[in-house]
């Protein structure tokens, strides 16, 4: 005999979105600081540093967040010999995954700045940290604002993946609720409707953000 | 750590590894032509349609955008049945990825229909083109050119993203990895080996799709 789908079942549900959450939150600051590290030495003159960070974009972007989270969790595992939590693995996984994305997102941000901005504030005997600190990275940061939220859409939607290995979130709730109360019809589409609920508004900031951005990418352009 | 790595395991099982890289890239060419289809029928409406039309593409497109491609292939695989639609896993597979990559599409091919501008379009009615005509000599094909990187990366992410169709047991290389390092006891060696399938199947449809763009668009000059 199984459970009708209620309000016990609703809220258990809806509790659920704390963990998506929480997830989203620590890979978005973790991978917030990967992804700032990777920006930086990407655009630096270091060769090694280049291509030991772009060889780590490459990774990440070139293979599925699902196959992360399998080597973190099963295959780290039995690598170490030890028992892997889900939750460090997950958000490791998360973490690295968010760090790649986010590192790209803002090595573009800080290439869309002109050439002639580095050299200006050369020009003023700043030294390299003080060009990044005081003129270039407060005109990429604004530029790189809408992508950043449209990221973190995306990376709220992937947390979704770690269901697959057993981490209880938004999706996997539905998952356990599908599975006494055999309503999948009921089920599936709440737990699609709760993400967008939480999605949607991030969207429309994100493409509300980017209108206030001129074509010449926030940067006045030289008469 | 003392682990002795065993990649020759994995050896052992190559066909059913190449097996199931085959359906992962049947999966997504077939995905993305229909998708295509979908895209350009959808940006068509959005574009010239009645508004009531374009308020349910906008819809579909906002919808799919903002919930997680797992979310969706269990809409798809489990509750559809209710209303009667029953489909196998790989049927539900390739549906649920073409709705996704539709609405994907769609948006990256609007974009670029805007970019088109409005000059082109009335020489065209002055030359007495019709408007399906107009659509798709003046408007859709400098369109496509335009954002082909666009759709490009985002076949890739489909492709990354197939792996999570595991989870309904459609056989593809995820699924396949999974039950080889489950009946072997190789986590690690199986998940690293088709991580890195993954990899080169990115790198590889890359260079696919940037020959189609030179065939295709690069050839014929400027438009």
């Amino acid at each position: 005999m199984s459970r009708s789908f209620g309000l016990p079942e609703f809220v258990y549900i809806v509790a659920a979105i704390r963990w998506t959450l929480l997830l989203s939150l620590v890979a978005f600051v973790g991978g917030g600081l990967v992804g700032f590290a990777v920006a930086i030495l990407r655009t630096t003159q270091s060769r090694i540093l280049r291509l030991l960070t772009t060889g780590y974009i490459q990774l990440f972007q070139g293979t599925p967040v699902l196959m992360q989270l399998f080597v973190f969790y099963y295959g780290f595992a039995v690598l170490f010999d030890m028992q892997v939590d889900a939750w460090p693995a997950v958000a490791l996984a998360f973490t690295l995954y968010a760090g790649a994305f986010l590192g790209e997102i803002w090595r573009g941000s800080i290439q869309a700045i002109p050439r002639t901005q580095w050299e200006a504030s050369a020009c003023l005997s700043l030294d390299y940290l003080q060009q990044l600190r005081f003129v270039i990275l407060p005109q990429a940061m604004r530029i790189s604002i809408p992508p950043t939220v449209g990221f973190l859409v995306q990376l709220i939607k992937n947390t979704s993946i770690a269901a697959i290995i057993g981490f209880v979130e938004l999706t996997r709730a539905g998952q356990l609720m599908v599975n006494v109360t055999f309503q999948p019809m009921v089920v599936y589409p709440l737990v699609a409707a709760l993400y967008f609920a939480l999605c949607w508004p991030l969207s429309l900031l994100s493409r509300f953000l980017e209108k206030g951005i001129d074509a010449n990418l926030g940067v006045k352009r030289p008469l | 750590m003392h682990y002795a790595f065993h990649f020759n395991v994995v050896w052992d099982h190559w066909r059913e590894l190449a097996q199931g890289a085959w359906l992962t890239i049947r999966l997504s060419a077939l995905a993305m032509v229909i998708g295509l289809v979908v895209a350009t029928t959808c940006a068509y409406a959005k574009t010239t349609g009645p508004s009531a039309v374009r308020w349910i593409v906008a819809a579909y497109v906002e919808v799919i955008r903002n919930t997680p491609f797992l979310v969706q292939i269990f809409i798809v695989f489990f509750s559809l049945p209710a209303l009667g639609i029953s489909l196998d896993a790989n049927e539900a597979a390739l549906a649920a990825m073409v709705v996704n990559f539709g609405a994907y599409g769609t948006e990256i091919l609007r974009s670029g229909i805007d970019a088109i501008s409005h000059g082109q379009i009335d020489a065209a009615k002055a030359l007495g083109l019709t408007r399906l005509q107009t659509f798709r000599h003046v408007v859709l094909f400098p369109a496509l050119k335009i954002v082909f990187p666009a759709l490009a990366s985002q076949f890739i992410l489909l492709m990354l993203a197939s792996s999570v169709v595991s989870a309904i047991s459609a056989v593809e290389l995820t699924a396949i990895t999974n039950s080889l390092q489950s009946t072997t006891f190789r986590p690690f060696e199986f998940y690293f080996v088709a991580a890195g399938l993954y990899l080169v199947m990115a790198l590889g449809f890359r260079a696919v799709l940037g020959g189609i763009y030179w065939l295709v668009f690069a050839r014929r000059g400027r438009i």
